[in-house]
């Protein structure tokens, strides 16, 4: 039936023949499958931990521009933001043993890693940055997850396009050693624009997986009833889940 | 007379729907920031060093703006693509296609040979005498086989942030990831421009036939092909 249906739509091979396929179910279930075989060609062509590349200071973009919101409209962030997000919280919940609610303070207090990284926009364009604040791993096995638990979703303080923007990955992304929660770009506190205070940075994948305001990490055994269901903001939209690509 | 084994009938078609599909999607990819850089970052039209035309809606895959969709069908026809041709690389190698048809040997690296060929092409002669096909035909082909399409795959995998973690000399050998997007995009139209070229000589040199050689693999005994 799918591939019944492609091949009826190429050999109109029109972009209009393209579009109709697009909007079936069997089209869907073949790119979502094509995107699992690169997520998985991604983890088996590496040898070990594949680690994004890290760059030396003299690397450094510019500037660091800001994407999708920029500026969050709204009382509460406008007197965080003005109180130096003093009174800021990150809730680690979901599946864990032990509920955690970590103030930017305490996030500081944490043992930090210092990367310099490319960030990769899906729209196509790369800025580099350096990203300091602590690994998600560590927090994770302090808060313990529980057996069941199979992704981590994020939760942010914006609304995009009016819906309230989130995000998730997987454990092998969730413990991964660059996988930090960066409160500092280029050694000063994060620009509103970049996510202030406190935004994911999941060096292997596209830009729109390094969710910005975070205020919450939650351990979940399955993305189906989260928002729209398919994992973040942009997955809801029709992007990839996995953004590797 | 059999003119095309059956591997390489079956990938030519392959072939033929995946760069089509590639290309029109990305042609829809290149909208979402239709500006190119050198080296690894680039974000604004000031570092660009081009700044690439919007591609009208008809040009496209799904026939109008999506980044979504046009991914969905860029990252889907990488594989039909990439596999296709690898099992095409292997099967030429086995059959002999290669060593037989698009290898150029030492004498036919003269140059009195090439500009006779183009002399005759320019008359719209393409019989061709001795071998399948023409010594610029088979540079040609052999620079689209085995420079061309393995560009498209090696720039591709470079642009991928997971490929670039997993292997990361494809950020070396490509001098960064904008320089592979870079890449990627000119190869791509180098592809279009063979293809063209490939169309106009298949018209020119009696399609029908052509269209037969490279579909049942049989051709007349006084056909040939420039194509």
């Amino acid at each position: 039936m799918q591939r019944r249906n492609v091949l009826v739509g190429l050999a109109a091979l029109g972009a209009g023949g393209c579009s109709r396929i697009g909007e079936t179910r069997g089209f869907e279930a073949l790119v979502d499958g094509a995107m699992e075989w690169h997520r998985a060609a991604h983890r088996a062509l590496a040898p070990g931990v594949s680690m994004a590349r890290e760059y030396q200071v003299a690397d450094l973009s510019p500037f660091f521009r800001g994407n999708g919101t920029t500026v969050i409209d709204t009382q509460r962030y406008r007197a965080h933001l003005a109180r130096g997000f003093a009174q800021w919280q990150v809730t680690v919940g979901g599946l864990v043993a032990r509920p955690l609610a970590l103030s930017m303070a305490q996030i500081r207090a944490l043992p930090q890693r210092t990367q310099i990284t490319r960030h990769d926009c899906v729209e196509g364009w790369s800025a580099i940055g350096q990203w300091t604040g602590p690994q998600l791993g560590p927090i994770l096995q302090f808060a313990g997850l529980r057996t069941e638990a199979r992704f981590i979703v994020f939760r942010c303080a914006d609304v995009l396009y009016g819906g309230r923007y989130y995000e998730s990955c997987d454990l092998d992304d969730a413990f991964h050693p660059q996988s930090i929660l960066a409160h500092a770009l280029n050694g000063a506190p994060l620009l509103e624009r970049n996510g202030a205070p406190l935004r994911l940075r999941i060096e292997r994948q596209l830009g729109y997986k390094h969710a910005k305001y975070l205020t919450g990490i939650e351990a979940v055994a399955s993305l189906e009833g989260i928002e729209g269901g398919e994992g973040g903001f942009w997955e809801d939209r029709g992007y990839q889940w996995y953004a590797g690509i | 007379m059999k003119r095309h084994a059956l591997s390489t009938r079956i990938w030519h078609w392959i072939n033929a729907v995946s760069i089509i599909v590639l290309f029109m999607s990305g042609l829809n990819i290149s909208n979402a920031h239709p500006y190119l850089y050198w080296g690894d970052w680039g974000f604004s039209p000031t570092e660009a060093w081009l700044a690439v035309p919007r591609f009208p809606d008809w040009a496209v895959i799904p026939g109008r703006y999506s980044l979504a969709i046009a991914r969905d069908w860029h990252l889907l026809f990488s594989w039909v693509f990439a596999l296709g041709l690898l099992g095409f690389m292997i099967s030429a190698l086995v059959n002999g296609h290669f060593a037989r048809d698009l290898f150029t040997r030492a004498p036919e690296w003269r140059w009195r040979l090439f500009s006779a060929e183009v002399r005759r092409y320019l008359r719209f002669d393409f019989a061709h005498t001795g071998g399948k096909y023409g010594s610029i035909q088979k540079l040609t082909y052999a620079l689209v086989v085995f420079v061309l399409l393995p560009l498209m795959i090696l720039t591709g995998m470079a642009i991928s942030p997971g490929m670039g973690a997993a292997w990361p000399w494809l950020l070396e050998v490509t001098g960064g990831r904008q320089s592979a997007r870079s890449i990627h995009f000119l190869a791509s139209f180098a592809l279009l421009g063979f293809t063209i070229v490939h169309v106009l000589l298949v018209l020119l040199t009696g399609p029908w036939g052509q269209l037969k050689g490279m579909t049942t693999g049989q051709v007349d005994e006084r056909g040939d092909a420039a194509a």
